[in-house]
Formats: C-alpha cells, structure tokens, sequence
C-alpha cells in the first residue's frame, strides 16, 4: 500500500515522498484501498459538495423554526449581516463563514438533507469556512473539491491514530473539534499553504477545542450545537492564519490526538451526548426537557454543587458518598 | 477496519443526528434486507439513549424509513409514519428502561408477516455507521461502515456441512473471492454464515441459484445497500 497512511506524520511523509499535497493523497488512498477508479471518487466528492451548498442555499434564506422552536432564525440574519461588515470586528470572509455554517447546521435541526461531515453535529464547520473562503478567492471548483479531500485525510489521519469522531465517546470535542481541525486543514491548502502548513493549522485549530464538553439541551442537536459550529468555523480560519503566517503547534498533530483521547477517558457520562450535565442542566436546559416531555432530570445530577470532583472518588467503596 | 475518505465525508443524510437519525435508518435497511419480504408488523424495542431521546431526534421516523428502504438521504424520511399507513405497515416504538450490556444507541427490531418472522439487534456508534448484534437472538457481529456492507449471508443446517462449500464453490466459479468469513450456529441446529465479499455484486438470479443448492436454507446478499 503506497499511499496507506497511519497518522498524520505518515501523512506528511507520503507527501514528501511523492511530491503531492494532502488531497491528492488522499485521492490515491481511496483508489489504492477501495479499488475504485479517479473519476468515481471525485464524482462523489461533487455529490457531497453539491449537497452542501444545497444546505447552505436553503438554510440562508429560511426563518423556519425547529420541531421544539429553539433555533432556527440566527442564519438568516448573520446572512443579512455580511453587507454591514464595516462595523463588525470580523472580516466579510469570518461572518459569512459564520452564516454559512449556522445555516448549515440549522437545516440539520429543521430535518433538511445535509453532509454528517465528519457528524451531524458538527456538520457546519467546514462546509462554512470552505464555501466562504471560496467565494472570497473566487477560487476555482477543483480547488474546492479538493479542499475537502484534505479536510477528509485529516479526518482518517485522526480516526486511524486511535481518535474518534463521536461525541457518545470523547465529547463535543470529537464532533466540533475534530470538525474544525478539518477545515482549518481544507482551507490551508485551499489558500496554497503546503502540507506541513495544513496539518499544523489542523492541529493548532483542534488543541483549542480541546476538552469541549458534549451537553445538548434535551438532547437535541440544536443548543449549544448550531453556535458552536459558527464560532468553530472562526477559530478554524484562525488556526489557518496562523499556520500561514509560520506559526507552529509547539505539540504535533498526532499528539494532539492522543491528548484528545486522553481527556476523553476523564470526561464524565454526564457531559457525553446524554444530556445530563452542562449547559442542558441550566435552568433554561430544564425548561427545554419539560417542554419536549421527557422525565424530569435525576436529582443526583442536578446538586452539583454538593458533588465531589472526579477523582476523590474511586467508586469502588461506598465510604465517600 | 478500513476507514474510507467517505466515513468523513458522509453520510448524505436528513437531519438530526447521524447516530440517531442516520444510523437508525440504516438499521432499519438491514434488517428489511435480512427479512426479504415485506412486513405487515413491526415492533422497535428502544434502548439507552434511544428510548430516552428518540422523538427528539426522529430516530422513530427513520427506524421506519429503514424498514420501508428509504435511503437515509431521503427527504420522504420526514413523512415516514404517511408511507407506512399507506404501505399497510403496523407499527410500535416499544422505550426498554432496563439496563442491559447493549450499547447505549441500540435497538430490536421485530418484522412479522404472515409467514415469517425475524428479529434484529442493531447499534448506531456514530457517525452514522452502525453494527448487527443479533439476527434471531443468535450473537453476529456485522459491522457496517457508513454503507459499505458487502457481506453475504448464508442460513445452512448444521448437517449438510458440504452446503457452505458448494456455496463458495460457485463463487470461485463466479470469480468473486471471499474475503473474510463468520459462522454463527444457534443450538436449534441452525447456522449462519456472513460471507464478506468485498467489493462485488451480486445479482438477483446468482443468489436465487445459490439458495437451490441443498442444504442452504436462505441466501441474503446485503449488497444493495451500498449508496
């Protein structure tokens, strides 16, 4: 296997050795492994990008709300908002980004047909930061498509050293974090940064996402959901600017990983896509579970103030309860 | 495991949630495959974060869409419960509070007709890919990875030992190798065998000619599920 890659290190070798940036990698990878031929794979890479912008275009311009209300408008008036952008702190690019991935992640909410990329949840991060960027450079559809086979070699690169993308597991960190750390790689090299420079703003853009915790009112895929993909799509532009600009990740990408999983081990169920901890815990999280009508929430998770920290507790006694 | 640049990009899919909503479809898929018929009662046995968030996340909608062989990127999957009135389909979302060592996105789906009868454990662990656990209360371990499911199952009597050769023989015949394969036999003497083919189809008449050779009980490719 000439273009099987383990981590993202090998990644990076396999580019040095054959003298190709990451998404064509990764185009080679999937023919090698798959047998499949060169126009298949991009032809269905066309069909996730078409989907996108599909979501994107419908998500902008709906004010519609979701099953249960609680989002649904933010796309269209961050939409309406670029115009102003001399009185915003953020670039045209950054707030179209923002649009673009609220927009997106809202029509996940309203049931509409979008990409999981890399999961449903965080599923706006790169279609926002790719799509703006595109229209900024006026850049050219090959590049765009290419972007994304970038995005998705960081995403194996993750996946294959031990990550994983599901917030069940390691939190929202998994979803949106990992999420961000693909588009910050995508529109690296989108923008003409070279390999290195990819993986480098991958890794910068998910070691600030570090930690993330997973506590979706109800557990719904909507709040904190839909605002957290709009301010990940941010700091993936970020990431980007500084990698391009020759900032490094003093810790490289596969170590970030690592780190990932390592706080994913401490993370406790509650803040795990059960929707027992965090922000769904919130008075206001509280209102949410009783007006979708779902049991009201154990007592135990509810007195967090009388709680012990995690780690004074081995649970293997009953003593310190 | 062989991760594709698609299990990132991917799936196409209707909102909310890949795990709940896509990989509930998905499940549903499978267990229509492994059926064969079509159903006039179906019964969903929720478990873990199934049964507590379900509606929520229209993962009800979707098991259902799966049963009826709605791909998950099917917009008619919103309207689920309509085509399943229309289709003839009973249907039950059944929460189980029970702890149990499933996974916590698990479900048992129970298809009835009037001949048949089958029962199917399934878990969706993200991202939209999803395992079999169980087919008929008899421990599998399928795993799917966002679609790409080439396996063939094969049902044989425990007896006729010669029938999974036969089985393989007309595969070699056919050119298609077998890349892996799993038996699973329950104590009534039954067994099954998932056959992974990687990468090949195969027709509707190959598997009817696979399931006259004697001793085969039934052949299910699942092949057509990949899109």
């Amino acid at each position: 296997m000439k273009y099987y890659f383990k981590n993202a290190a090998e990644l990076l070798e396999i580019c040095k050795r054959e003298k190709l940036p990451i998404s064509q990698v990764a185009i080679r990878r999937e023919m090698e492994m798959f047998n499949k031929t060169q126009p298949w794979v991009r032809n269905k890479m066309k069909e996730v990008r078409n989907t996108m912008w599909e979501a994107i275009q419908i998500g902008v311009k709906s004010t519609a709300k979701s099953k249960y209300g609680i989002t649904g408008t933010s796309a269209h008036k961050v939409y309406k908002g670029i115009n102003k952008s001399g009185k915003m702190l953020h670039s045209k690019v950054a707030i179209r980004a923002m649009a673009y991935a609220i927009a997106t992640n809202e029509q996940n909410a309203r049931m509409g047909r979008i990409v999981a990329f890399p999961t449903a949840g965080g599923s706006g991060v790169v279609p926002g930061v790719l799509f703006s960027t595109y229209e900024h450079m006026k850049s050219s559809k090959r590049k765009m498509l290419n972007a994304l086979f970038t995005a998705s070699a960081l995403g194996i690169a993750i996946l294959e050293h031990g990550g994983t993308i599901s917030a069940a597991k390691a939190g929202c960190q998994a979803e949106v974090g990992v999420g961000a750390a693909m588009a910050a790689a995508g529109v690296t090299e989108m923008r003409g940064g070279t390999p290195e420079q990819c993986v480098n703003a991958a890794a910068l853009a998910l070691k600030n996402m570090l930690g993330l915790a997973c506590d979706p009112l109800g557990g719904l895929v909507e709040v904190p959901c839909v605002k957290r993909n709009a301010i990940g799509a941010t700091s993936a532009m970020s990431a980007s600017d500084l990698s391009m600009m020759g900032v490094e990740s003093f810790i490289p990408m596969d170590e970030v990983t690592e780190a990932m999983m390592n706080i994913s081990m401490t993370m406790s169920e509650t803040i795990r896509e059960t929707a027992l901890g965090g922000l769904a815990v919130t008075k206001t999280g509280l209102k949410i579970r009783e007006k979708m009508g779902l049991p009201p929430m154990p007592e135990k998770y509810l007195n967090w103030k009388d709680r012990k920290p995690m780690g004074n507790a081995c649970g293997s006694c009953t003593k310190c309860k | 495991m062989q991760i594709s640049v698609f299990d990132l990009a991917g799936p196409i899919m209707v909102g909310p949630s890949s795990s709940h909503t896509a990989g509930a479809c998905k499940i549903g898929q499978i267990a229509r495959a492994i059926f064969h018929a079509t159903p006039t009662e179906v019964d969903f046995y929720l478990y873990g974060s199934f049964a507590t968030v379900y509606q929520g996340h229209s993962t009800d909608k979707a098991l259902l869409a799966g049963v009826m062989k709605f791909q998950t990127s099917d917009p008619r999957l919103v309207d689920a419960f309509e085509y399943a009135k229309k289709e003839g389909i009973k249907y039950k979302f059944i929460p189980v509070e029970i702890e149990t060592d499933h996974h916590p996105n698990t479900v048992r789906i129970i298809l009835k007709n009037a001949t048949s009868h089958l029962s199917v454990v399934g878990s969706s662990i993200g991202g939209g890919k999803v395992i079999i656990t169980y087919i008929n209360d008899v421990p599998v371990d399928l795993e799917m990875m966002s679609g790409r499911f080439f396996s063939l199952l094969v049902g044989t009597n425990k007896r006729s030992n010669n029938a999974l050769e036969k089985v393989k023989e007309r595969l070699k015949e056919w050119k298609i190798p077998v890349a892996d394969e799993q038996a699973i036999c329950s104590i009534k003497g039954k067994c099954m065998t998932a056959l992974n083919i990687l990468d090949y189809y195969l027709k509707l008449p190959q598997v009817l000619e696979l399931e006259k050779i004697a001793g085969v009980d039934f052949v299910r490719s699942l092949t057509k599920l990949l899109k």
